[in-house]
């Protein structure tokens, strides 16, 4: 097979991370250093970043048969690094609280970013599954990190479990789509896909169903959900930020990209299917965070309902909705990022900063901390200022133009069920009587400069995209243009 | 570029009060009292420039306007603009500004910074609202004065604070999706009808609606401001979150939060969905005038004085909502005179009972009791701000009910008569209120402190106010009527082009 040195270019972001993944563990083998593993990382995320700029004018190239660079790929991508940027620098404050071996969390990391660059890319069933398993297995050990501590481990061992059995779904309906069509790529499928009639349509609808099963497993939508709130509550703060924005957000792109691209929401049936999952995520998440008193199960119910509110936007189809999506998952990356990036930073060496109590009052000992989450807080309940209003404007545009009147109906009764939780961790956050016994102890007095400028980075990215989106709205249009 | 000046001067000052108060509160309180002091200068200014102008009676465009491009993807406009009703909601919002702040100079000891932050930023918020015409501005405006309010109600209120918040929070925030569901189908209608994307006040109206779209979308932005009205039966946040909040809170959410509702309906509702409004006017105003009586049923019940004052709003702004939907030059006219001297007058009245909690720490009327003798000046302002409230012909409120009742009685003699009913109920809250305070022996024997100079300084004001808008308000009906003509004359256009 021939390579053009144009595939090796656009391939550059992927190439990099891959690479300093083997750099970093070389690295620890020669010599173990923490410091030194998150500034190889950091360097590697950053080249990587940095040679888009290359491949953005090559763009859109199919390399091989089982990738596509085109910029939606290319935006995921840098999404995905920026993430990962995050996520490591709050990764080293907090194994620096820790007393395990810290520096293979970092090639973890990166390898786990390089199947979430794949699964962006990928427009065929089996670069799908190579990105999804690389994705998958390195979470598997990155959430049972920890491994001295039982909550680690049951997450991990739950999310091994869940995740197989749905990879395994997953495989069976390729295997009854590429029976029927005879191919693997996603484009091939759209030529056929709109034509299922007769027995060939039960066929086709069995293996989207059963793909669907698969893509909802990793979205953590309702009713593949069971795994969220124990792996959200189990994984170490800073993995749980990985797996609530980087993983969820790159199966969402491949989502897009593959129903977008293959039309085959359009089958009957289907289209009825993501209806009654985004429904049933935004009761589900929404109605169930209000019985939670751990702030990471919050955080992930909430998140189930935001992926519910990204579904229905999906349901809206068209470049409107392509956008809205997009637009809204950068915002949620922000306040997810955000928000897991305060609990990380409140958590110690023996446990994790997410009973309600350890936020109590939290405004009066820790003000910017405690504004930084309110920032979050505002932003997952849509509050303007924040990109988060801005996300559900433009859901809420999508589908009232394309009519969804049911879908926007229970969105914004359901958003403001969730507003009783948010709110009611604002409350917490304030309260300025600490009836109850002494103040808590700040549980983590040690917070090093370099996360509290990055939280503070964040809020001001947040306030800024929520009060000027111009920017950001053209690169989402640019990258959205072509996937319709 | 003063419309934008007088935002930007608050949420400045916000911030600065906010980084100073940290160290220092008591330049966090100056800072604010600058702050919207230099707003409310400005709007003078604007006022006396356009009042010397001889075509100031003529104005049916905008006195000052500023447009610039915002979100282009959505053609989402940052557009201000300012009429006679605005500059005199502007003038009503920074006179009830500097009447928190002072009001609230020795009530709140802890974070003052913050408390500061949060007040100049409600205030932005509603100057915001009663500027911009650009519906997607307006709706973010709308928001922002939500968490600082939100904020004012559940750090410094009184015991049941946090429910309260939340409750305020909830009721506001359902009503106001609904009504961000109806922009955007509006939004996306007016697109389908004309072939551009814009949230544009002037352009939205007289977009081509079938009867059934244009009565829902009516009622998605109906809802929205009925709660802030509060209309019955949506008032129920109102009564806790005024009873909860501190005095600054209570001042601001009576005499400018509700007043937003009003003039939501007055500048959104009728002039976008004349027809659908005129088909529901009847609804609407039987909903105002059982506000108009049972706000002022409860108020009589009441033993608690903020939650007397809190009833006696929903009273009021019945009054209000009535005026809007007659739609007639009276009706309109009495309906933003009531706006204006409720604002002042409940406005007073809550910062007297926040005065008297200062002192008493209690706001039971069955503990107080007897106050004039130890505080003659306090129970004197308590007189005539009840008197003000229960509508004495002389003062400011009289005029406003007084040329709703005229202006209604033409068409809806039933709604009149139901709402006159209500004026006679509001003497006998007025009475209790300060019988049960003021009058009797005093047999707690309360020994406190009368009103002191800063107290004065807030409150004079506000009865001079009070009796020139009741004995010769022709110079602020001056101000408004243009705007309330050409509004009206929007909206019968709009009609004749419907039935066509």
């Amino acid at each position: 097979m021939n390579m053009h040195p144009a595939d090796l270019f656009v391939l550059l972001p992927l190439v990099i991370v891959a690479a300093t993944s083997i750099l970093v563990m070389v690295g620890i083998a020669i010599r173990r250093s923490h410091l030194l593993a998150l500034l190889l990382t950091l360097a590697g995320l950053t080249a990587a970043f940095a040679s888009l700029w290359f491949a953005v004018p090559l763009t859109p190239r199919q390399v091989t048969p089982l990738v596509i660079v085109d910029r939606f790929a290319l935006f995921y991508i840098a999404l995905n690094l920026s993430a990962c940027f995050v996520v490591a620098v709050l990764a080293y404050s907090y194994l620096e609280k820790q007393k395990e071996q810290r520096e293979e969390l970092y090639v973890l990391l990166l390898t786990a970013t390089l199947g979430s660059g794949v699964l962006v890319v990928s427009n065929h069933f089996a670069s799908f599954f190579l990105g999804l398993e690389i994705l998958s297995v390195s979470l598997y050990a990155l959430i049972a990190y920890l491994r001295a501590r039982p909550l680690p481990l049951e997450a991990g061992a739950k999310y091994l479990v869940l995740a197989a059995s749905s990879a395994a779904f997953l495989l069976f309906g390729m295997a009854l789509l590429y029976a029927e069509f005879g191919t693997m790529t996603f484009a091939r499928i759209r030529s056929t896909g709109t034509a299922t009639a007769g027995s060939a349509g039960v066929i086709v609808a069995t293996g989207l169903v059963l793909l669907i099963t698969g893509f909802g497993f990793k979205l953590g939508v309702v009713p593949f959900h069971l795994w969220t709130p124990d792996v959200y509550e189990g994984a170490p703060a800073p993995i749980t930020a990985f797996v609530a924005t980087i993983s969820k957000g790159s199966m969402f792109a491949l989502l897009l990209r593959y129903f977008y691209g293959s039309e085959a929401h359009h089958v009957r049936g289907i289209y009825l299917v993501f209806s009654i999952i985004a429904i049933a995520s935004m009761f589900g998440g929404n109605l169930l965070a209000l019985l939670q008193n751990n702030v990471k199960r919050i955080l992930a119910y909430s998140s189930i309902a935001h992926l519910g509110y990204l579904l229905a936007a999906f349901q809206a189809g068209g470049s409107l909705a392509a956008e809205a999506v997009t637009f809204y998952l950068v915002a949620y990356f922000i306040t997810t990022l955000g928000a897991f990036g305060v609990i990380t930073m409140l958590s110690n060496g023996e446990r994790e900063a997410d009973s309600l109590e350890d936020y109590r009052g939290l405004f009066w000992r820790r003000p910017g901390l405690a504004l930084i989450f309110t920032a979050m807080l505002l932003s997952l309940a849509g509050i303007p200022l924040t990109a988060g209003f801005l996300g559900k404007f433009y859901i809420l545009t999508a589908g009232v133009s394309t009519q969804l009147w049911t879908l926007i109906l229970i969105l914004v009764v359901s958003s403001v069920v969730g507003l009783f939780y948010y709110l009611r961790l604002v409350v917490v956050l304030y309260d300025n009587a600490p009836a109850f016994g002494p103040a808590r102890e700040p549980m983590a007095p040690y917070a090093p400069v370099a996360d509290r400028a990055l939280l503070a980075l964040l809020t001001i990215l947040l306030i800024w995209l929520g009060t000027f989106p111009a920017g950001l709205l053209k690169l989402v249009q640019a990258a959205t243009s072509r996937l319709i | 570029m003063i419309l934008l000046w007088l935002i930007v001067i608050l949420l400045a000052g916000g911030l600065f009060a906010w980084i100073v108060g940290r160290k220092d509160s008591l330049s966090a309180r100056w800072i604010s009292l600058i702050a919207v002091t230099l707003d409310l200068v400005l709007s003078l200014y604007l006022w006396a420039r356009d009042y010397r102008q001889a075509d100031f009676l003529q104005h049916t465009k905008w006195l000052e306007e500023l447009d610039w491009k915002w979100i282009p993807r959505f053609g989402v406009h940052f557009h201000l603009a300012l009429d006679g009703l605005s500059l005199l909601l502007l003038l009503l919002t920074f006179v009830l500004g500097i009447v928190s702040v002072l009001a609230s100079w020795k009530e709140i000891r802890e974070g003052v910074g913050f408390f500061h932050f949060n007040l100049l930023w409600v205030l932005a918020g509603i100057v915001g609202v009663f500027l911009a015409v650009d519906l997607f501005l307006f709706y973010f405006a709308w928001e922002l004065m939500l968490v600082p309010m939100y904020f004012l109600i559940a750090i410094w209120g009184h015991e049941h604070r946090v429910y309260a918040a939340v409750k305020f929070f909830l009721f506001t925030q359902l009503s106001s999706l609904l009504m961000l569901v109806a922009i955007l189908a509006l939004y996306v209608l007016h697109f389908q009808a004309t072939g551009v994307y814009t949230f544009e006040y002037a352009d939205l109206i007289g977009t081509p609606l079938g009867s059934g779209t244009a009565l829902l979308l009516m009622l998605g932005f109906f809802v929205a401001f009925a709660v802030k009205l509060p209309m019955v039966p949506l008032h129920t946040w109102l009564p806790d979150a005024h009873t909860e909040a501190p005095t600054a809170g209570s001042v601001i959410l009576a005499g400018l939060l509700l007043k937003t509702g009003a003039y939501g309906l007055l500048r959104f509702v009728v002039p976008l969905f004349p027809g659908a409004s005129r088909e529901f006017a009847p609804v609407a105003m039987a909903l105002g005038a059982a506000g108009i009586v049972y706000g002022a049923l409860l108020a009589f019940g009441q033993t608690d004085l903020k939650r007397l004052v809190a009833y006696t709003s929903v009273s009021h702004l019945g009054f209000v909502l009535v005026g809007i939907f007659a739609w007639n030059e009276l009706a309109l006219q009495g309906a933003v005179m009531a706006m204006l001297c409720h604002g002042l007058s409940t406005g007073a009245l809550f910062v007297l009972v926040g005065a008297l909690q200062e002192r008493t720490h209690t706001r039971d009327t069955d503990r107080l009791g007897g106050l004039w003798a130890a505080i003659p000046r306090l129970s004197g302002f308590g007189l005539f701000f009840a008197l003000a409230s229960m509508g004495l012909p002389g003062l400011g409120d009289f005029v406003g009910e007084f040329l709703v009742l005229q202006g209604t009685y033409r068409g809806h003699l039933l709604i009149t008569t139901v709402a006159a009913v209500g004026i006679l109920a509001s003497t006998f809250y007025g009475l209790r209120l300060v019988q049960h305070a003021f009058h009797g022996p005093n047999d707690h024997g309360w020994k406190i402190p009368d009103l002191v100079p800063r107290e004065l300084v807030a409150l004079v004001p506000m009865i001079a106010l009070l009796v020139w808008l009741g004995l010769y308000p022709q110079p602020v009906f001056n101000v408004f009527r243009p705007a309330l003509t050409h509004l009206q004359q929007v909206v019968s256009q709009t009609n004749v082009v419907g039935r066509r």
